[in-house]
């Protein structure tokens, strides 16, 4: 293939050969090559270890000074968020900076409908929600009010691209957070609305309100563990949708205009309609993690969705890879748990730090670390490999094995790489150019 | 059809006041202030057009760019002896110009300075790695945070708390506003004065700078095509530097006279809103077009006065977003379209 030269010292031919030959890949490579029943013997027990974390309370990873099931109801929350977020910006390649919003219309649907306050209540006399299942029935109507509103924001704003793009999103998410704080008769203004529904399930005689209101329980079984089951199971509903739409006509379309906006165009993709469905897709799994929001908290007012916290959502995709559905769920783990780690800890495997004041410079670090990554792996924590959407991922591994027993053929021969050339999206894209065409050959 | 329109305002009135009518009676007075903020927008909005032109960047931590050019004015003012009493100090015109001055002069630094700054630290290297679009706006959110948190938590500490923190620097007043003449039916007091006059001076000075001087010209010519603007021989890396400076050095002027106007607004998070609005001016005038930028500035602090007035005070942000977007909806490259390279007047 090409001109047999020596390798150089301290460049292995493998990796030359191979751009993606990380421990992440290499797990990948395992993880794919399994047959689906072993995937599921493997990963449910994962799943239930995750799941029982706050149960635990295994020392080192339990924060000290907040509750560990409210920090992992929280990180529910934003894994949610993320995958959603995941849609729009690792996706389809939208930059919105005004997910927020969405996030608060589905907080604020909820509320609304639930809060004795809000002038729309459906809970009291009169009213077509039942007590106890107002948050379950809430639930749907968020999601859809949210979908609705994304689809009016994204219809006149889709039009535009890149940055301009990114400031009216960013304008609208400021345009639902100001109307929440001035609406005073509908929502509260910057009182809020308190007293919102939520699931009354388990009800006991020590937990006369069930097990999801906000004071039930104690140690380690408190109502955020309970919120947090709620919430993996959002999440594993929302993997199962946004996953199946990744492998459909609509996640090609989404990659395609990702990496190409005019060239998906000219190929025939309807651009216009996929960034619409990637934003209503987006705006209604935001809602859901709002209706969580508001259900866990039983408050909202205004001062939550602000555009430092839309930021924040940002962060949790970009640190944990934009189009990786588990790599944006770590980046939401990371985001929230490490300022609560730190928090309240006074060491650390006996090194006495200052937790608190750590946890409090957070957003510091946040930006530290955005700025770093951005130098150093654009693509995340955990990046993306959208390849061979076509052929579905049997084929894919199946040619994989074929390069692997090729290796040996080829271990004289050195392959010249650029190295890293560019950077971001486009360079895990343009890395795996070349296995790609290999792949589809064997095909 | 009257009767339905009436009842739907009678219904919308307690949720958004609708009183044109103010608007009328305060026409005048509303304008003058209104040139105020769009002054400052303006001055901001030359850093983000200039960049963008060059670098087709969104420089999202240039708020905070002018954000510590309201410390920097603060700082110098404090250097030269002057501490935050309640009440305006009173020098004569001469004094307090040449003590404005000076306050501007630290402003300009400090911002021009974190500017160029910020070039060298966070987009160089990316720039150098050919990085896609995204991870240079994702790096401007993450040095716009960096720079907030300094501010909040670290400059505190450096001062010993004399700047920086979580609230606001107690206001330093060297101008009393005092009502000079009037325009109509509107006061025009000194502070306006200033701030409408120094602002259209260095506006013009800015505008002369980029179509008349060498430098100017190179910073077309990498706007409008880097490529052959190096082979030309122009150092784009220069250019790019040149270009940061300029902005900051408009954000340090616009931040003193944002003090003057808003005494109290010298606080960590100061920036951010005022920087997202200047954005909406460049946009609005056309993004990477310089005239288009202090056009757009003016236009948004008058109606943006007017909005407020019309649908009140707590709107006034939302007036901002909403003129913004449909602006974007009927004409995308802004009023006077977007073109630093091909501005030739």
């Amino acid at each position: 293939m090409t001109t047999p030269n020596a390798p150089t010292p301290g460049h292995s031919t493998t990796t030359g050969l191979r751009p993606h030959s990380g421990v992440g890949d290499a797990v990948r490579l395992w993880w794919d090559a399994q047959a689906r029943p072993t995937q599921w013997a493997l990963g449910l027990p994962l799943l239930i270890l995750i799941a029982l974390l706050p149960i635990l309370q295994i020392p080192v990873l339990t924060t000290v000074g907040t509750n560990f099931g409210g920090v992992m109801a929280q990180f529910g929350m934003y894994a949610l968020i993320a995958i959603g977020l995941n849609v729009v910006v690792g996706q389809a390649g939208l930059l919105d900076l005004g997910y927020i919003g969405f996030y608060a219309i589905g907080a604020y649907t909820v509320a609304l409908l639930t809060s004795p306050s809000s002038p729309w209540n459906q809970t009291g006399d009169g009213g077509w929600l039942s007590q106890d299942w107002a948050w379950l029935a809430a639930l749907p109507i968020a999601v859809a009010i949210t979908a609705l509103s994304g689809l009016l924001i994204g219809s006149p704003t889709l039009r535009l691209r890149g940055d301009y793009l990114a400031i009216v999103t960013l304008g609208f998410g400021e345009i639902v957070r100001l109307l929440a704080d001035n609406l005073d008769g509908i929502t509260g203004g910057g009182r809020g609305l308190a007293q919102v529904a939520y699931p009354r399930a388990g009800v006991s005689e020590t937990n006369p309100n069930g097990v999801f209101s906000a004071g039930s329980g104690s140690g380690a079984l408190n109502s955020g563990v309970w919120w947090y089951w709620l919430s993996i199971v959002l999440i594993v509903i929302a993997l199962l949708f946004v996953g199946n739409l990744e492998r459909s006509r609509v996640g090609r379309s989404w990659v395609a205009i990702r990496e190409d906006e005019d060239a998906a165009e000219i190929m025939g993709v309807p651009t216009f309609r996929f960034k619409l469905w990637a934003f209503v897709i987006g705006a209604s799994i935001g809602g859901a993690s709002g209706a969580l929001y508001a259900g866990q908290v039983q408050f909202v007012n205004p001062t939550n969705f602000n555009v430092i916290n839309s930021v924040l959502f940002l962060c949790a995709v970009v640190l944990g890879g934009q189009g990786n559905k588990l790599g944006v769920i770590l980046g939401a783990f990371v985001i929230v748990y490490l300022p609560n780690f730190f928090l309240g800890r006074t060491e650390i495997f006996g090194i006495p730090i200052d937790g608190t004041q750590i946890a409090e410079y957070r957003y510091l670090f946040f930006g530290i670390a955005l700025m770093v990554l951005m130098v150093f792996r654009p693509q995340g924590l955990l990046p993306v490999r959208q390849k061979l959407l076509t052929y579905g991922r049997e084929l894919y591994v199946a040619a994989r094995r074929t390069i692997k027993a090729q290796d040996s053929e080829l271990q004289d021969s050195s392959h010249h790489r650029t190295g890293r050339g560019s950077t971001g999206r486009d360079s895990t894209g343009r890395d795996s150019t070349g296995r790609d065409s290999t792949a589809k050959e064997q095909a | 059809m009257t009767g339905g329109l009436l009842h739907t305002m009678v219904v919308a009135e307690p949720l958004i006041g609708f009183d044109v009518a103010a608007l009328g009676r305060n026409f005048w007075a509303l304008t003058v202030d209104g040139l105020t903020y769009g002054s400052v927008y303006a001055l901001v909005a030359v850093g983000y057009t200039l960049v963008y032109g060059v670098l087709r960047l969104i420089n999202f931590a240039h708020s905070e760019v002018f954000m510590l050019g309201m410390f920097g004015q603060y700082a110098a003012l404090m250097l030269l002896g002057f501490g935050p009493n309640g009440d305006a100090y009173d020098m004569g015109i001469v004094m307090t110009v040449l003590y404005l001055g000076a306050a501007m002069i630290g402003g300009m630094a400090i911002s021009g300075g974190v500017a160029v700054g910020l070039e060298r630290v966070a987009y160089r290297p990316l720039r150098k790695r050919g990085a896609p679009s995204l991870v240079f706006l994702i790096t401007a959110i993450g040095a716009s945070f960096v720079l907030q948190e300094f501010v909040h938590f670290v400059l505190p500490r450096l001062t010993g708390g004399t700047l920086g923190g979580v609230n606001a620097q107690q206001p330093i007043r060297l101008v009393e506003p005092e009502v000079q003449f009037q325009i109509g039916s509107a006061n025009v007091t000194n502070v306006t004065l200033i701030i409408v006059v120094s602002a259209l001076l260095l506006a013009l000075a800015t505008d002369q700078f980029i179509n008349r001087t060498k430098f100017g010209r190179g910073i077309r010519a990498v706007a409008q095509d880097p490529v052959t603007a190096t082979l030309m021989g122009v150092s784009r890396e220069r250019i790019i530097m040149l270009t940061f400076l300029i902005g900051g050095i408009l954000a340090g002027a616009a931040a003193l006279l944002y003090t003057l106007r808003v005494p109290n607004g010298i606080v960590y998070s100061g920036g951010f809103i005022l920087g997202i609005k200047a954005f909406c001016a460049a946009v609005l005038g056309g993004i990477g077009n310089l005239r288009g930028a202090l056009l757009g500035g003016l236009l948004l602090g008058v109606m943006e006065n007017y909005g407020q007035v019309v649908f009140g005070t707590e709107w006034r942000d939302v007036v901002a977003f909403v003129l913004l977007i449909l602006v974007l909806m009927v004409r995308p490259t802004g009023i006077l379209g977007e073109s630093l390279g091909r501005a030739r007047a």
